[in-house]
């Protein structure tokens, strides 16, 4: 299981790379190995308006479907549309590939409320 | 249902067994004041060659269409039924309801709906069909629900020429999710283009027609396909898949969901079904389709077979965000449309829609029918009597006249709509032309 220092993690299991007012945001290692194997990513419009802890997406495995919650508010500035023809990019390369969407934040301060990777994983071993 | 015996020695043993002394002690939750008290109204118990003549004496007393000369429509035809579709509906193997999970245990059920969907997709021009829904209403009111939930729009424009019924269907449906429906009328037995084009907009969802129309009429549906998609609007076509045989395919002139009501393939006219809903799409639409779908893939040995797949937009996965609360298909029926099909084959359709064409073209040139656009089994007339008792005459020679339009469209009081199919003979055409030109 890897979880990266360099990322803020949600307790709904997305992780946020943040540089500058943007972040790059997709699910993580763990969550990928519980859906298995990933079929499909649907991914909201460019432009369109997302909030902390809402979905924005869906991510459908082969007998199970997951909502994509946003880990920060703002607006979504690209999807990774290369997901559409290989949605396994999730489950091979869940932080690199297999990104999902990049949020021009509007609310900064919000990554405070993240976990960082000591305490996401701290939470997933506690059985969440 | 089996008959289980249940005699006093078996309720003691299971009161007992409960722990209780009596049937009331059992019910002592239920309160006094809500109890049936009286004993139930039944008459007295038959002996089983009692039971057999009552019942079909009750049966008696129906008549038939097979019994009939039937020139009802509207929805259901009576087309002849190849013998060998009974046969193959039969088999025990197919009769279960239970839902082929598990692809090791039900490759039959599987393949013959995989081999139907195949069949649907080719005769629509759509690129996937769904194991099917409950009828063709059904079928077309989610069509609209598809349409919303593709544009993200909350406005379905519907022709006032598709089935009254299905139209009840879809507004029973959009009210429940707060969307809104528009009615567009007809002119001359075909939807009005002007009032067409006034009413799509930005907001417009998704245009729902059929073709051939309820009164049997082609509707224009290049020019209706045009104005669907240049508002970005999606186009849903209820078709007769009888006519398929002839007309071009909604896949030719820009369909993006064909739905339809598949009880002319092998299935005869029951009131109230089991019908059979045919439900087609492109692929962009094909994550949003209601109902059940079966695929192809490969084991683990390489070997072919077919399993239910895309199952996530089912409700059994996740309730809450299934695509369409109706997961069942109606898979005996789906066989016996398979079967038709099969057994038809493509001249064999063909063969029967331009039967179908010719007969009810050679009836509607004794009569003067009402509309003046092109038609393709089925017509109205306006006859120089009242249309209730023009019926109850033709019933007199054991003819079923038609269906009555003032029942669903008051606008059109006096008028009477015809189907032919290619049962008809010539001695019946002759004999009801002169019965109403009478």
């Amino acid at each position: 299981m890897n979880f990266p220092n360099d990322l803020k993690y949600a307790a709904s299991h997305e992780w946020a790379r943040i540089e500058g007012g943007m972040a790059t945001v997709g699910i993580t290692d763990f969550a990928q190995g519980e859906l298995g194997d990933i079929v499909f990513v649907e991914l909201p419009s460019v432009g369109s308006k997302v909030t902390q802890g809402k979905p924005l997406g869906t991510v459908e495995a082969v007998k199970a479907v997951s909502d994509l919650n946003a880990p920060l508010s703002g607006e979504v500035a690209e999807i990774n549309s290369s997901l559409e023809g290989t949605p396994d990019a999730v489950n091979k390369d869940a932080y690199g590939a297999g990104w999902m969407v990049k949020i021009k934040l509007s609310n900064p301060g919000e990554a405070s409320s993240l976990m960082d990777a000591l305490g996401y994983e701290k939470m997933e071993k506690h059985g969440h | 249902m089996p008959y289980i015996p249940n005699t006093d020695q078996n309720r003691e043993a299971m009161l007992k067994r409960i722990g209780v002394k009596s049937f009331d002690e059992l019910i002592a939750d239920i309160p006094e004041a809500i109890r049936l008290k009286a004993e139930l109204k039944l008459p007295k118990a038959l002996a089983e060659m009692e039971a057999v003549k009552e019942i079909k004496a009750l049966a008696e007393q129906n008549k038939p269409a097979s019994s009939l000369v039937s020139f009802l429509g509207g929805g259901a035809y009576d087309h002849y039924i190849p013998a060998a579709i009974d046969h193959i509906l039969l088999r025990s193997e197919f009769y279960t309801a239970y839902t082929p999970y598990q692809a090791e245990v039900s490759q039959g059920t599987l393949q013959a709906i995989y081999e139907f969907q195949s069949l649907i997709t080719a005769l629509t021009g759509m690129d996937a069909a769904n194991a099917s829904m409950y009828d063709g209403a059904t079928a077309l009111a989610e069509a609209g629900i598809l349409a919303c939930n593709h544009t993200k729009r909350k406005q379905l424009i519907i022709a006032r020429t598709v089935h009254p019924a299905y139209r009840q269907v879809l507004t029973t449906y959009a009210g429940g999710a707060g969307i809104a429906v528009v009615e567009i009328g007809f002119k001359d037995g075909v939807t009005d283009l002007e009032a067409l084009k006034k009413a799509v907009g930005q907001n417009t969802a998704g245009v729902l027609i059929q073709h051939p129309n309820f009164f049997g009429h082609l509707e224009q549906v290049d020019e209706i396909s045009v104005l669907a998609h240049q508002a970005g609007a999606v186009l849903a076509v209820s078709v007769d898949p009888i006519s398929l045989g002839l007309l071009k395919s909604p896949g030719e002139y820009g369909a993006d969901i064909v739905t339809g009501e598949g009880q002319p393939l092998g299935m005869p006219t029951n009131l109230g079904g089991p019908y059979l809903g045919l439900f087609a799409v492109r692929t962009n639409l094909l994550r949003l389709m209601p109902g059940r779908l079966v695929g192809l893939t490969t084991d683990a040995k390489g070997q072919e077979g077919a399993v239910l797949t895309l199952q996530t937009r089912e409700q059994h996965i996740r309730r809450e965000k299934a695509t369409s609360n109706i997961c069942s298909n109606e898979a005996l029926c789906a066989l016996a449309a398979t079967a038709y099909l099969s057994l038809m084959g493509r001249s064999g359709l063909k063969q029967v829609a331009e039967l179908c064409l010719q007969k009810s073209h050679y009836l509607s040139q004794k009569l003067k029918p009402a509309f003046n656009a092109p038609f393709f089994k089925e017509f109205v007339i306006r006859p120089n009597r009242p249309v209730e008792k023009l019926l109850e005459e033709l019933k007199k020679t054991g003819i079923l006249g038609g269906l009555d339009l003032e029942t669903f469209y008051p606008e059109l009081k006096g008028c009477l709509m015809l189907a032919v199919t290619e049962k008809r003979t010539r001695e019946e055409l002759d004999l009801i032309a002169s019965k109403i030109n009478g």
